[in-house]
């Protein structure tokens, strides 16, 4: 197969971060959550890497190392399990790769909703905050001067 | 005055001008505000662009990536062609700028502490350290002048400081910040209201803040006060000159050992020369000594002002634990600006303890979804997998967190040099940072994570973690180029001026004798004005 070399990732490195993702957060029906496989969080993820692209290939390159060379060969148990064995190892490919997974997760407009939060741009709407309880400020406001005195002979 | 154009270049040779300042910071700002007034021609040259309000992260739905892109606070992951390179790799404290009109201010959390009076004594009062050759009454007008100017919101009366007003109502407490003040009255210890540089009202033409949250990466309402919308529009408008994508290769001097002016790299990537009566370095506590070494020549050649040896050491870097716990219930999460209050109660030396100094307490709101899942994935509290959904419902706006803010003595070999391969996208040697954190350090921290960790557990927090250096990067370049009395033992005079080069002066982070356990702008801005004051003040007998 050809491959563009301009593209974020080779279609094999597409399809095994597809699965991967899929165990890194799965859907949930208990939680109404679609997985981080779905296909428009998937397109988001591949067209976002930026500049964690080169982490996340070498993650993915690690992920057919533990395959023992397909990961796409593997059945459901030992996709898991070499996915789990990669996502344990830590350090700043794993970083990249779910910090690539999670931020496009995570502005989903249907994961959102399902977080009780509203889809959009923080600007320029902007949110409401309480103002909190200043009478607690009273067990402050009669304490003691703190700062140090430098005794500077010019005040 | 005494400066001339180097008349051998082949360079295109600019007009001349009064005054060049380097870097359109925070400081780099002030000073060119104060000065003014004086009707000098005064230019500053900025290597950064001039960021727009539309261009924040948090005009769009993928406004927490992009603090992790574009908005970094790391240059080296920002990577933006107005960047240069820093290599830390030798430091377990990442350096974060910002490289633009505004400086660091452009991506700062907008917490907006002074430093104390004793932070300026510390030999006299600690036996440690230097003291400053000036203090803080000196300050003390520059400091409401440059209130004033910036517009700060916070409240009047904290036992911890020496009185000031600032000049809005505080930001809210929320939800966050009464569980904090709850827990703070339960063990008897001091908080106030931070003063932060957030306008919680309408100020001086900007609009008041909307709790965005994103603080950081830049305000796309403009309550933030970064000097690109504070100092700079006035400067501006009072005839300062100010070009950006301009970025300083070297400081130039003439037979008389004085600064003639600088060769600089412009948008188009033309080296240039730039003549000037008096250059004014305003690159930060990085940017600066990384500038002066790469000004050596035959008169200089260890590195322009630097005589003393000190340029590029000092570095003080500020470490700065985060203690991260969570709530049984949701709190303010990502609504409300992200610094709510501060407690002083460790901040004054305590002989009882095994440190000498101490810190600041600063506390935080939460931050949104994907920021949560992403950091508490990198911290392992978040898992991959079939329980990750339930245990993200335990973590998401339910943060509490507490940064310790440790105050970072001086030591020389804490240092920026001149990286022998690395280069910016001009070819100019980058900086290279050695940094260790000292063991008086490592004993504060220790002592304010458990504070932290005592706090959280009283404000009803679980699931309780620290981050000692991981996200130890708060962008405090302080220390290497630093001030004194002595020709000696210091790069630049009382009032900015370099000991060796009568026309050359310094207005950054970098002639900080101490660090003080506080976030650095407030005080670094006085400072400039101060000295802006003291070049006016002096204008006749300047460089005697």
């Amino acid at each position: 197969m050809t491959e563009d070399p301009g593209a974020e990732l080779t279609s094999t490195e597409a399809r095994d971060l597809r699965r991967l993702a899929a165990f890194m957060v799965p859907a949930s029906t208990e939680h109404g959550m679609p997985g981080a496989d779905d296909a428009a969080i998937f397109a988001d993820i591949v067209g976002s890497l930026g500049r964690d692209r080169d982490a996340v290939r070498n993650a993915l390159a690690r992920l057919r190392e533990i395959a023992g060379g397909d990961f796409a060969a593997l059945d459901e148990a030992k996709a898991e399990a070499a996915s789990m064995t990669l996502l344990g190892r830590g350090g700043p490919l794993m970083t990249a790769l779910g910090r690539a997974v999670l931020q496009c997760y995570y502005r989903d407009d249907r994961v959102l909703r399902a977080l009780g939060l509203e889809p959009q741009a923080p600007f320029p709407k902007g949110r409401a905050l309480e103002p909190g309880d200043w009478s607690l400020l009273d067990a402050v406001r009669g304490r003691a001067r703190m700062w140090r005195d430098v005794d500077d002979e010019r005040r | 005055m005494a400066a001339d154009v180097r008349p051998d270049t082949a360079r295109p040779t600019d007009e001349i001008v009064d005054v060049l300042i380097i870097g359109a910071g925070a400081s780099g700002a002030a000073v060119a505000w104060s000065l003014a007034d004086t009707r000098m021609r005064i230019l500053c040259l900025e290597q950064g662009d001039w960021i727009k309000s539309g261009e924040f992260p948090s005009n769009g739905r993928d406004w927490e990536a992009r603090r992790y892109a574009e908005f970094d606070i790391s240059p080296n992951r920002r990577a933006r062609d107005t960047d240069y390179p820093i290599n830390d790799a030798n430091s377990p404290m990442k350096i974060a700028n910002f490289n633009g009109v505004g400086g660091g201010t452009v991506i700062y959390t907008a917490h907006y502490p002074r430093m104390h009076p004793s932070d300026f004594r510390v030999r006299t009062l600690d036996g440690v350290a230097d003291d400053w050759p000036i203090d803080y009454w000196t300050l003390e007008p520059y400091f409401a002048d440059n209130d004033r100017v910036t517009g700060v919101a916070g409240l009047a009366g904290d036992p911890a400081y020496p009185p000031h007003q600032p000049t809005m109502p505080p930001v809210p407490l929320g939800m966050t910040g009464t569980r904090y003040a709850r827990a703070m009255n339960q063990l008897g210890w001091h908080w106030w209201p931070s003063d932060v540089a957030v306008a919680t009202t309408e100020y001086d033409g900007r609009a008041k803040c909307i709790n965005l949250n994103h603080c950081t990466p830049g305000c796309a309402q403009g309550a933030k006060a970064s000097v690109d919308i504070t100092y700079w529009p006035s400067a501006l408008r009072a005839g300062v000159e100010l070009r950006t994508r301009c970025r300083v290769r070297e400081i130039t001097t003439n037979e008389h050992g004085m600064a003639s002016g600088v060769v600089y790299f412009d948008g188009k990537g033309v080296e240039r020369f730039q003549p000037a009566e008096v250059v004014i370095l305003a690159a930060n506590g990085v940017g600066t000594p990384r500038l002066l070494l790469n000004s050596a020549s035959a008169r200089f050649p260890n590195g322009l002002a630097n005589s003393s040896g000190l340029v590029g050491r000092n570095l003080m870097l500020h470490p700065w634990p985060q203690v991260f716990g969570y709530a049984d219930a949701e709190v303010d999460g990502d609504r409300g600006p992200q610094t709510v209050m501060w407690s002083k109660e460790f901040y004054e030396t305590d002989r009882a303890r095994d440190f000498v100094r101490g810190y600041t307490l600063q506390f935080s709101r939460g931050t949104g979804p994907a920021n949560e899942a992403i950091t508490s994935m990198i911290f392992g509290r978040l898992p991959w997998g079939k329980e990750h959904h339930r245990v993200f419902r335990t973590l998401h706006y339910r943060r509490l967190l507490i940064g310790v803010a440790c105050e970072d003595l001086p030591e020389e070999h804490n240092r920026v040099t001149l990286d022998p391969i690395l280069k910016d996208g001009h070819g100019i040697p980058a900086p290279k940072i050695d940094y260790t954190i000292s063991e008086n350090s490592r004993r504060m921290m220790e002592h304010g994570i458990a504070r932290a960790s005592e706090i959280l557990t009283a404000a009803g927090a679980t699931n309780i973690s620290c981050s000692r250096t991981m996200l130890n990067s708060p962008g405090h370049l302080l220390g290497t180029a630093r001030m004194g009395l002595s020709p000696e033992r210091s790069v630049v005079n009382a009032w900015g001026r370099c000991h060796d080069v009568k026309n050359l002066f310094i207005v950054d982070g970098s002639i900080w004798v101490t660090s003080g356990g506080v976030n650095p702008t407030s005080t670094i801005q006085a400072l400039a004005l101060y000295i802006a004051d003291s070049i006016k003040q002096r204008l006749a007998t300047l460089f005697d």
